[in-house]
């Protein structure tokens, strides 16, 4: 199934962008374009843009491009799928546009901003965006009080392989979530493992910034490691994986069962409920991530296990679910807020924090790895700090539980 | 003009590095390996040059340190011909071996200009690129930072600096060795895809090279990694509290009366 895509990729370098969207899964519905402005309009990027949405698609179909993919435009969208679920004709911007656009840049030599160049070599090398050792990707656990199974080490049937994520991995906030979630999973009695130093990225940030090369070899890679291994299902803390699980890895020939923590918890909600004894006083406010939310329309889950929380008051923002305004980091726009700013734009998340304290909420609830260090950043720059916390779902479901470790709460 | 490349493959400092049994050498054996920094500016200004005014860029690397995908990473961005010198040893010859080794490789090239990059991390007795030069009898350059083509074919222009951002512009009448330090650009990001399809049409030119007998005029004795004797002090308290002990710092170390 790999090599057929691998030729595939090769056989469509040759053609125009426009054949190049018709051929790939989903493109032919780019012909369906009226022209109507609705994706430029609704992207909260757009008017930064020298290209938004709609313009590309013209220029595409005019075959004139050069001047196209040497724009900044090229790099400035941030994979919140608001331009597809807004699209009258159910054209799959996001997925399918901008992926073809920027290989086609990447193939014409041109190249990304430097942040993304080098979190792509780091991807090629280490397997991760940061460019840390992989043989550091279980540091989260180290002195854990709870039984951590390494897969790559001894190789069990589990009922969970959890998919830590990289930034859960290596990241010293997301780490301290990553531990709440293994207590939280051993207090539920899941018998989970872990990948340990094998694990890799799933991609999907790859895969949207149009370098499909190494998404290709990211999906041969864990397709392997997947079949190594017994489990029941993945789950996995960054939903933009999830993501390319679901809907990519197929393409691929690999279709293993996944979820979203979120999804896997609400699952589980009244065995969950049951373990939920400490009050956690506060109003909260949630914001959507955009894949699990907007892409998925998986909108319930994270607020049930919420208002699971005895004392947890939930307020909602004035743009929430499908409406829900990016956090900008998606698709690589981790990588790509000195670009956006100098091109123009601004930090999506900076809004955001603004409107979940317009809220009157002490926490903004986050479901995304990304979203942590996002958010946190721009409280400290909006003035909000001690006045508006970030914290993932995960942490205040263990602060009721007790599970969290000292100083985290 | 027929533009020659080393690239060496370097212990990847990403990794923690551990002493080999021996007590005087890395282990090799556990270390990952990533192209030296400086060799991947010697590689992105040959690729320039070759762009600039059309040229033959020829790799030429030593057999160590998983290389072959650096090698099809080189190929991919438009190196002409890999000339890969088999090495089943597990650590890397001395500088002054590699050089000689290198240097009866790129005689038969008849290179115009040879680039090595000017240093590299794991280089204990000597740089590479001076002795390359010795060893082909041709006139050396260092710790450039940049060339460009200039309309007599036999020169190139190189750019070097010198402290106080002085920046010097030499006329290199070639065939010469340059030691680069970094290319007029960063080097370039080359697509995964691109790298995957020169894995498959690229043919490595094996040429076995004896290992020379030149003795490297350094010896390690012991090799341990480095002891942390104190850290950091981090000061804790209200802004008025650390202000005042960094004054108090400052005055203990006599930088403020």
């Amino acid at each position: 199934m790999v090599e057929q895509q691998a030729v595939k990729s090769e056989a469509k370098k040759s053609s125009t962008l426009l054949e190049q969207l018709i051929s790939a899964p989903d493109g032919e519905s780019v012909l369906g374009c009226m022209q109507c402005g609705l994706c430029s309009g609704s992207c909260p990027l757009g008017y930064a843009m020298e290209f938004p949405p709609r313009k590309i698609v013209l220029e595409a179909r005019s075959g004139n491009i050069d001047r196209l993919v040497s724009s900044p435009s090229v790099w400035m969208c941030v994979g919140c799928y608001t331009c597809a679920l807004r699209c009258p004709r159910g054209i799959d911007l996001t997925d399918t546009v901008w992926p073809a656009l920027r290989d086609r840049a990447l193939q014409m030599g041109i190249q990304p901003p430097v942040e993304l160049r080098v979190a792509f070599q780091n991807l090629y090398l280490y397997g991760n965006m940061l460019g840390l050792s992989p043989r550091k990707r279980l540091d989260w656990a180290k002195d854990l009080d709870v039984t951590v199974r390494d897969l790559s080490k001894e190789p069990q049937p589990v009922e969970v392989l959890w998919l830590v994520g990289c930034y859960p991995s290596y990241y010293p906030r997301n780490q301290v979530v990553t531990r709440a979630f293994a207590r939280l999973l051993t207090a539920m009695g899941v018998r989970w493992g872990v990948l340990g130093k094998e694990e890799k990225s799933l991609g999907d940030c790859d895969r949207l910034f149009g370098e499909e090369g190494l998404f290709e070899m990211l999906v041969e890679s864990n397709n392997k490691l997947f079949q190594q291994y017994q489990f029941e299902k993945l789950v996995l803390l960054d939903p933009h994986s999830f993501r390319a699980l679901q809907k990519f890895y197929p393409r691929y020939g690999v279709n293993v069962p996944a979820q979203h923590y979120t999804m896997f918890l609400a699952d589980r909600i009244e065995q969950l409920r049951a373990l939920l004894t400490k009050p956690v006083n506060a109003t909260v406010t949630y914001h959507d991530n955009c894949c699990v939310g907007r892409r998925c329309g998986s909108y319930e889950p994270p607020r049930a296990l919420l208002q699971a929380i005895p004392g947890v008051k939930l307020v909602e923002m004035r743009r929430n679910r499908e409406d829900a305004l990016c956090c900008g980091g998606g698709g690589g726009g981790m990588w790509l807020d000195g670009h956006i700013t100098q091109n123009g734009g601004h930090r999506l998340s900076d809004e955001r924090v603004k409107e979940a304290a317009e809220t009157g909420a002490d926490i903004l609830a986050v479901s995304c790895p990304f979203e942590l260090s996002r958010f946190e950043d721009s409280v400290k720059l909006a003035n909000l700090e001690g006045k508006l916390l970030v914290r993932d779902i995960i942490e205040l479901l263990a602060e009721s539980m007790d599970l969290n470790e000292r100083g985290a709460a | 003009m027929r533009i020659a490349v080393v690239l060496r493959q370097v212990p990847d400092l990403v990794e923690p590095l551990e002493v080999a049994a021996s007590g005087d050498a890395l282990d090799f054996e556990q270390a990952s390996f990533l192209l030296n920094e400086s060799d991947d500016h010697a590689l992105e200004q040959a690729i320039l040059l070759k762009e600039a005014v059309g040229a033959t860029v020829i790799v030429v690397a030593l057999d160590f340190g998983d290389v072959d995908n650096t090698l099809y990473t080189a190929a991919a961005k438009g190196a002409d011909r890999i000339i890969k010198i088999p090495w089943d040893e597990d650590r890397p010859p001395s500088t002054s071996s590699l050089a000689a080794m290198l240097a009866s490789v790129i005689k038969t090239l008849e290179a115009d200009l040879v680039l090595v990059g000017c240093q590299a991390h794991h280089e204990l007795d000597g740089s590479l690129a001076p002795e390359l030069a010795a060893g082909l009898g041709l006139p050396y350059v260092g710790v450039i930072r940049g060339v460009q083509p200039t309309e007599d074919a036999q020169r190139v222009r190189a750019f070097k600096e010198f402290p106080g951002a002085v920046m010097a512009q030499m006329n290199v009448r070639l065939p010469a060795v340059l030691g680069i330090l970094a290319a007029t650009q960063a080097p370039r990001y080359v697509p995964v895809s691109r790298i995957r399809a020169a894995a498959k049409s690229t043919k490595f030119d094996e040429q076995a090279v004896a290992a020379a007998e030149s003795e490297s005029l350094l010896k390690v004795c012991s090799l341990s990694p480095p002891q942390a004797l104190q850290h950091a002090e981090m000061l804790d308290g209200s802004e008025e509290a650390v202000a005042g002990r960094i004054v108090d710092i400052l005055m203990e170390k006599g930088l403020l009366k």
